[in-house]
């Protein structure tokens, strides 16, 4: 390559010399030519570069070492597979109007096709090579883009724990965030190394300095509040996500020769990983973050500065209403009509929805009585019971270990859902897949609540491979003044493991309820789809 | 005189007995095991036949029933206290027919056939007087002393052939025999043991810190993740409070949604129970199968306000059904659950199904 490069230089050089000898000006072609090969020669001195360093050390090639290389590359690529047109075809010009310098120009002409086609060669030969890395990328992108959708998508950071350069990755980008890393806590399981373990008593925010200049403090208070635990459950945390960031959007001022639509989303984005650092997202949160950044995306450059924030403003206060809101009521208007008078309906732990579900109910005047399940650690089912028996519904609370006990009593199983995932699971509080295995072996029916907004295009199988690890302390449990866990992280052989969210498979759900109607569990795809043709 | 001072010394060794089983069969699970009950009992009966007055068999079976009855009705749900009961009563009846000269299969051997042609066993009434009889019972329930002793071991004897190595085992609660049997298999193998605690008595915390102390692998999860961890699991091994006649189990609350959850991922569920646990009971009698304990272990005093309107239940047994049951492993070898039924006739003898 290189060797072709210096003849076609020296070629190249001789017509030039030769042009310039017999008086005329280069031509818009020669001086395209002289470029062209200055570049090539200092491409192919790049990748001899390129090809050193990744014999040396393939780690040390970090994101920026290659990004400079493919630019002009892929700008002379460009340029080579244009140009190689146009002096074929400028060729023949010159020979029409200087019939006398025939013998020359011919030699010449014939020189410049010769020419031509090795850089057309060349330049094809290139593309197909795919040149390390980048190049490829950008040729194999263009081919992926016509088929119907890009099939891989890049894997989240929080299940690659195990994989360290993953690990070291996500340490500089916090560090440019200057977003403060969370370490993990105790003795993991080795099924699922592959997760994060924090402990609650080491919040991410006792790193920040006071007063943080890089995250709003709406922002810090809502991470300190999702890390111990005072806000809880998807709805909640949405609806918290999206006010703190209405209260982003009401202080935030564009900075001058910025965009509002560009530099509102890069504000947000160490927003995001200081609350992914806290807690990880939920899938609720996930959607609703790319409904915030679509619409801030979408604000036409135009616009000033106060019309769209109150424009966005709007916006979040609808998806609110919309998505939670008045979903919750659709819902309950659909539920209450499979609530009939001397039902039994057996709950589990704390759902929203559920519970907004039974209380208006009875505001319709059913009669039935209500079964509460609850399991340790969280035990959030005391919360929901004080909920109940406060509006004065009669209510039975057991812990899941009895729930044999107790079926036999049951008329109906209502069910909160965490997200339903592409291929019909049902992704919920840990518990809720043994409750509808329970009752599926009791025959009583599995009804599960969920707003479209929680649908999400994963899939998942089994509840290793995608999960949440709590706090390992919270199994510890005090009787009779005993601690029997106490000193669990002295003893070598022993771990804890706290998992938040389990997977349920369709078989065991009869039907889910959401705003759309009421649908069976594989119909989740189906719904998705008709949600993107929307959007 | 001898008699009335060692009828006292006997009637206060029987009273302590009652007391003991009627203070420790409430709340915190069982404080002594089931072995250990077991072993009482049948030495209180072989002191009871030792010193109390009796001329015939039929009046010491007498005197057993009648003790019998009250140390069932003291605890009802310490079922190795009837078992051992009918163990000993087996053991009269044998030693009688032994005595009288007839062979022992002529009495087990109830058929049809026997039943229409022999007319009944009515001159059966043991009133017969044997010198030997006494030394004989004795000498039997010396044996089967012997034999309780060493049910754990004859069970952890047996552990090698069913776990192999780099399994991952499950777990509920505690269970003296299992503990045992997985630190017998231990020795030469290595797996990982998971356990699930078993709320909210939360006993799984104990067997998880003396499986981790024999040095296996254990990992504590919550009862909520039973079936969340079960796709990784290749083997449930429990222990249970009482095998019933029709070969399900009376075991520790939430062993049902292990069962399932087992059955669903077709693991199998191995049971390891000594002998001396078969009752003749079946499940249906709804009033005595359950035990309920204060309801304070499930939602604290501290909840006050709700307390008082709310109904809490905190059952402590479960009832598995046979058909979710493998394989049972006890002191004599390994059986199926549709085995049961035999072995009950060879312990015990039909007429002492009810005491």
């Amino acid at each position: 390559m290189a060797d072709s490069g210096v003849t076609d230089g020296y070629e190249k050089k001789g017509d030039i010399e030769r042009a310039k000898s017999e008086g005329k000006e280069l031509t818009k072609e020669e001086k395209q030519r002289l470029r062209k090969e200055k570049k090539q020669q200092k491409k192919s001195k790049e990748k001899k570069d390129d090809k050193v360093i990744q014999e040396s050390g393939k780690e040390t090639r970090g994101d920026s070492s290659a990004a400079s290389p493919p630019q002009p590359s892929s700008q002379s690529t460009a340029q080579k597979a244009p140009s190689a047109v146009p002096p074929p075809v400028s060729v023949p010009a010159p020979e029409a109007p200087t019939p006398a310098d025939k013998p020359a120009k011919s030699k010449a002409e014939l020189k410049a096709e010769r020419r031509a086609r090795q850089e057309a060669e060349r330049a094809s030969k290139q593309s197909k090579k795919g040149d390390p890395g980048p190049q490829g990328a950008v040729s194999k992108s263009k081919a992926a883009t016509n088929e119907l959708q890009p099939v891989v998508k890049r894997l989240p950071e929080h299940i690659q724990v195990d994989n360290p350069d993953v690990l070291k990755k996500l340490a500089k980008k916090l560090e440019r965030q200057q977003i403060p890393l969370r370490l993990d806590y105790g003795y993991k399981v080795s099924l699922f190394s592959h997760l994060h373990q924090y402990s609650r008593k080491a919040p991410l925010t006792q790193q920040l300095s006071i007063p943080s200049t890089v995250i709003h403090p709406a922002i810090v208070r809502l991470g300190l509040q999702y890390s111990q635990g005072i806000v809880a459950g998807s709805n909640a945390r949405s609806v918290a996500l999206l006010h703190a960031f209405k209260q982003v959007i009401r202080d935030y001022t564009t900075p001058p020769n910025e965009e509002l639509s560009r530099d509102l989303v890069n504000r947000l984005k160490p927003y995001i990983s200081f609350l992914n650092q806290c807690r990880p997202l939920s899938a609720s949160m996930g959607n609703a973050i790319k409904y915030v950044k679509k619409e801030i995306s979408n604000i036409p450059s135009q616009c000033k500065e106060e019309e769209a924030k109150h424009k966005l403003l709007k916006c979040i206060e609808c998806y609110i209403k919309d998505k939670i809101i008045l979903a919750a009521t659709a819902i309950a208007e659909s539920s209450i009509e499979k609530i009939s008078d001397g039902d039994v309906i057996l709950i589990y732990g704390c759902s929203s929805l559920v519970n907004h579900i039974l209380c208006e109910a009875l505001e319709k005047n059913r009669k039935f009585r209500v079964i509460v399940v609850d399991s340790r650690p969280r035990l959030e089912g005391r919360e929901a019971l004080r909920r109940l028996v406060q509006r004065g519904i009669s209510c039975t609370y057991v812990l899941i270990s009895a729930v044999s006990y107790i079926l036999p009593e049951v008329s109906k199983v209502f069910l909160g859902a965490h997200a339903l995932l592409a291929n019909g699971y049902v992704m919920s509080r840990v518990g809720t897949s043994q409750i509808a295995l329970v009752a599926k072996a009791f025959n009583v029916p599995v009804l599960v609540c969920c707003e479209t907004y929680k649908f999400c295009e994963r899939v998942q199988t089994d509840s290793f491979v995608s999960n949440e690890l709590d706090d390992p302390d919270d199994l510890i449990v005090t009787r009779n003044g005993h601690t029997q866990l106490e000193n669990w992280q002295q003893e070598p052989s022993l771990g804890l493991l706290n998992l938040v969210y389990d997977v349920t498979p369709p078989d065991f759900v009869d039907l889910v309820i959401t705003e759309l109607g009421m649908i069976p569990c594989t119909s989740v795809p189906v719904v998705l789809r008709v949600k993107n043709v929307d959007q | 005189m001898p008699g009335p001072d060692k009828e006292t010394d006997l009637t206060e060794r029987v009273e302590a007995f009652l007391s003991d089983l009627k203070r420790g069969g409430s709340g915190a699970g069982p404080l002594r095991g089931s072995a250990e009950t077991a072993r009482e009992t049948t030495a209180l009966l072989r002191k009871i036949t030792a010193q109390a007055r009796w001329s015939s068999a039929g009046d010491l079976m007498e005197i057993i029933r009648k003790e019998g009855r009250r140390m069932t009705a003291a605890q009802p749900s310490e079922t190795t206290v009837g078992n051992m009961i009918r163990r000993v009563l087996k053991i009269i009846r044998e030693e009688y027919a032994r005595s009288r000269g007839s062979s022992e299969e002529a009495d087990q051997q109830e058929s049809l056939h026997k039943l229409l042609t022999s007319g009944g066993l009515c001159e059966e009434n043991f009133r017969q007087h044997f010198a030997p009889l006494k030394a004989n019972v004795i000498e039997a329930i010396n044996e089967l002393l012997t034999e309780l002793e060493g049910t754990t071991d004859n069970i952890s004897m047996q552990a090698l052939e069913h776990i192999h190595s780099n399994e991952v085992i499950m777990t509920i609660g505690r269970s003296r025999t299992v503990e045992a049997f997985l630190r017998d298999a231990a020795r030469k193998r290595k797996f990982h043991v998971i356990v699930a605690e078993c709320a909210p008595f939360c006993q799984g915390h104990e067997m998880a810190t003396n499986l981790s102390k024999a040095g296996i692998e254990t990992t504590v999860i919550a009862d909520a993740a039973i079936f969340a961890v079960m796709s990784r699991v290749n083997k449930v091994i429990i222990g249970t409070q009482t095998v019933l006649a029709n070969g399900g189990l009376r075991a520790v609350n939430g062993t049902h949604t292990l069962a399932l959850a087992a059955k669903h991922h077709s693991t199998p569920l191995i049971v390891c129970a000594p002998m001396f646990k078969l009752s003749p009971q079946f499940p249906n009698e709804e009033d005595t199968f359950h035990k309920f304990v204060s309801p304070h272990e499930v939602l604290p005093f501290t909840e006050g306000e709700i307390l008082s309107k709310v109904n809490v239940h905190c059952p402590v047994f479960d009832y598995v059904p046979p058909e979710l049951i493998t394989l049972f492993i006890s002191n004599i070898g390994g059986h199926a659950p549709s085995y049961i039924y035999r072995l009950m006739s060879e312990l015990y003898h039909p007429e002492d199904h009810e005491l």
